[in-house]
């Protein structure tokens, strides 16, 4: 049974525009993103058995249309712009680790049952989302070419016009905020 | 030695570049004796998976 594609697309729409918006930081660009995504959508001949796969099929569609607009910006992210984000992440750096760089007691990481589980359900998504929302600007849409939109870190360097050992110290900071917000809002007590 | 704060960094870094040998001796060395960075690694590994899951990068 095939689904009813149009339905299924305007009800996966605001999960489109949400990960254009996490990325490209502009409501204008990620609407016409997303808007080119469904109507390469709809002409495309796919057929999907399950709104998930065909989902997926659609960010990755949005994936590349996001990429093309990154490629076309001129640089925006300028290292003075970076440093800003710099303070806030200084301090939860001072939180985790004491003088001689150990972590602190309670700051230990702890080891995450079963993540792949947790990939199921759909409140997962929406703590990783809001520990997304919660990083620096700038470190975030770095975080997310790396991540997301599979960008090699010169190529970061390159679009972005930072160093790459600046690149490097950006993505270490975004991993780290990342993870302590999900070990803290989602992970903590399923481990042992 | 490498202290825990320089382990994380490059646990970050294996994760966009290959680490030299004396880079991966040294972490191994302290992931064996540290909990918390051994359990840190994992977590990278995690964060990647759950990126490529959102990035919708899974089989397509």
């Amino acid at each position: 049974m095939e689904m009813d594609r149009q339905a299924e697309l305007n009800a996966l729409r605001p999960d489109l525009l949400r990960f254009a918006r996490l990325q490209l930081r502009d409501a204008g660009a990620a609407e016409d993103a997303v808007q080119e995504t469904m109507l390469a959508a709809l002409l495309g001949g796919h057929r999907f058995e399950s709104r998930s796969s065909y989902k997926t099929w659609l960010i990755s569609i949005l994936r590349n249309k996001i990429i093309d607009i990154i490629r076309g910006q001129s640089r925006e992210i300028t290292v003075t712009s970076l440093a800003a984000d710099e303070d806030g992440d200084d301090m939860l750096m001072e939180s985790l680790f004491d003088q001689r760089g150990h972590w602190q007691a309670t700051a230990q990481p702890s080891r995450w049952a079963d993540p792949e589980a947790s990939f199921e359900q759909q409140q997962f998504w929406i703590v990783f989302e809001a520990c997304l929302d919660h990083l620096p600007e700038k470190t975030a849409r770095v975080f997310m070419m790396r991540e997301f939109l599979g960008f090699e870190t010169d190529e970061i360097c390159k679009e972005t016009g930072i160093s790459s050992s600046n690149c490097w110290v950006v993505l270490h900071r975004a991993r780290m905020g990342l993870r302590t917000c999900l070990e803290t809002r989602w992970f903590a007590g399923t481990g042992t | 030695m490498l202290n825990c704060k320089q382990a994380t960094e490059l646990m970050s870094q294996e994760q966009d570049r290959p680490l030299t040998l004396s880079e991966r001796i040294g972490l191994r060395l302290h992931v064996w004796i540290c909990i918390g960075c051994d359990n840190y690694r994992r977590q990278m590994n995690v964060l990647r998976a759950a990126c490529r899951r959102f990035g919708g990068w899974d089989g397509h």
